[in-house]
């Protein structure tokens, strides 16, 4: 009697967004249904058969909205995960243990978000977390920009990390949005001055340390490796997934533990490899959240592509390009194609497994996607 | 006054958070501490039980209020109105003597009187700093930390 296992028995076989851009006319609701469609479309599945969702929390757009505006079936399964950005690969991880175990046939996890338009966040007053922000926001802490640059300021102190670094990150990011004409920045070239010249946000992280903000919304669906060599696509195998809360872990704010710098993304590594037949030195093509660029050095170390205090000196000598150690964010990710609490990580990680990517790692066979480090996270393993 | 939307934002306690809050409107920094026999341990921030024993009982212990600044920012705007007229600020993570995995989000203040006596000395990770509970000039919440070395 042995544990059943999620390794390459659900593939994604659907891929769908909207445009990114600024400002979109149309209502988040909208824009999910657009991409819903258009990723049934790209798989060939038709909206009755879908018996399953998934999405991760800010998501405005619940269940019974999209599944009736969709023409969806009865639908069996449902699942929403928490953390915000955190959640983005939990989604593809739960319909797949939807699907492995018979609970569901066709699962559909999206994203759709407003916040190139909408308000941000932090500036809500009105919704005082009491746990934790009475600790950290009345003290002027008020933003993620503000609660991670806490932790890189401390992590460029301990390990001898750079602004340069961060640019490295910031500049493979742009330099893949810049090849991707879906991308916010695909016109728009960095350079090291303009980098190291931008405005400061939260100091030691300056304005293209921080993400885009970005309307659009994306989606995927996920059937069983079985269905999906039936369809029109080439199938992208969920070959590993995991969530990751690490003990007395405590979100952004991440202050009150031994090691503030070993964040979710460790403890969703050991579970993720565990699983896999394939290890770190074996990963073609990352896609790992880029909130902030110092989330890059923090995950390279989690997930295990160098050892700790390491990630920032892996960034070097273009480690991350096209042709580097491993190109990561190949479509431009949250920092420089869209930031849509990185769905579109998912999206082009499949792209890059079946080739279609538009700055693609040739004969990619492998590829990482990672959701939000600093928060309760989850991640995949692709593989075609 | 202006709108809520203008001020400096207070705290908002929890149930667990309360009494810190009180102490420290008393000039006490106390940090909850597990009170069941032979545990004792501090936790921070507050919750209901023991993550090492799971016992239910706890005791509100008095800090030093000595501390080693373990990061800080500087933040620029965009921030909320009453920051932004603040800014560019100083917010400092301060890791307690007696419980270093213990690190307190605050701001340094000067060593005078307290009472807008210039502006606040730059903080350097390492440095050692003590709590403060003198109010604050511009009506930010207490404790605060003073740099034992300016």
């Amino acid at each position: 009697m042995g544990v059943s296992t999620l390794k390459d028995v659900t593939a994604i076989a659907g891929i769908g967004q909207t445009p990114f851009a600024k400002q979109l006319p149309e209502s988040e609701k909208a824009l999910a249904c657009r991409a819903i469609l258009a990723a049934l479309d790209d798989a060939g599945i038709k909206p009755a058969e879908v018996d399953a969702f998934a999405s991760y929390t800010m998501e405005n757009t619940d269940e019974v909205e999209v599944a009736k505006a969709i023409g969806a079936g009865d639908v069996t399964f449902f699942a929403k995960t928490g953390y915000g950005g955190g959640g983005s690969c939990g989604t593809i991880a739960h319909l797949s243990a939807a699907i492995a175990t018979g609970q569901a046939t066709v699962g559909v996890a999206w994203r759709s978000r407003k916040r190139g338009s909408g308000p941000r966040p932090w500036t809500n007053t009105a919704v005082q977390l009491p746990t934790p922000a009475q600790w950290t926001r009345p003290y002027g802490l008020l933003r993620p920009a503000d609660e991670i640059g806490m932790l890189t300021r401390r992590y460029m102190h301990e390990y001898g990390a750079t602004r340069d670094h961060l640019f490295n990150v910031a500049l493979a990011c742009r330099n893949r949005a810049n090849q991707n004409p879906a991308a916010m920045m695909y016109e728009r070239p960095m350079t090291r001055e303009s980098y190291m010249s931008s405005r400061w946000i939260s100091e030691p992280l300056c304005l293209f340390d921080n993400c885009l903000e970005t309307d659009g919304a994306l989606a995927c669906v996920v059937v069983s490796a079985e269905r999906a060599r039936d369809l029109r696509q080439k199938p992208v195998y969920v070959h590993s997934a995991a969530q990751g809360l690490p003990a007395q872990h405590h979100g952004m704010v991440n202050y009150w533990n031994d090691d503030p710098l070993s964040g979710p993304s460790w403890t969703a590594a050991r579970h993720l490899w565990k699983s896999a037949d394939f290890g770190p030195d074996d990963v073609d093509v990352a896609q790992i959240y880029d909130a902030f660029t110092p989330l890059i050095p923090l995950s390279l170390e989690g997930y295990g592509f160098c050892g700790r205090g390491e990630g920032a000196a892996f960034t070097e000598g273009g480690a991350l390009e096209t042709g580097g150690r491993l190109p990561i964010n190949t479509s431009g990710g949250g920092l420089s194609e869209a930031y849509v609490h990185g769905f579109n990580l998912i999206n082009e990680g499949v792209r890059q497994l079946r080739g279609t990517s538009t700055a693609q790692v040739p004969n990619a066979a492998t590829c990482l996607v990672t959701a939000g480090e600093g928060v309760p996270t989850s991640a995949l393993l692709l593989r075609s | 006054m202006t709108s809520p939307q203008n001020e400096l934002l207070q705290p908002v306690p929890d149930d667990d958070g309360a009494p810190f809050w009180e102490y420290a409107a008393r000039g006490e920094l106390r940090m909850q501490a597990c009170a069941a026999e032979g545990c004792g341990e501090l936790r921070f921030p507050p919750r209901p039980c023991c993550p090492h024993c799971q016992s239910f009982d706890s005791e509100w212990r008095l800090m030093s209020g000595r501390g080693r600044i373990w990061s800080y920012v500087t933040a620029h705007p965009p921030l909320l109105p009453a920051y932004a007229a603040l800014a560019p600020y100083d917010v400092v993570l301060v890791e307690l003597a007696e419980a270093p995995q213990i690190r307190l989000v605050g701001n340094l203040v000067g060593n005078g009187n307290g009472n807008g006596n210039g502006s606040a000395p730059k903080p350097r990770i390492g440095a050692a700093v003590t709590a403060d509970f003198r109010e604050h000039p511009d009506g930010l919440p207490l404790p605060h930390w003073r740099l034992e070395r300016p």
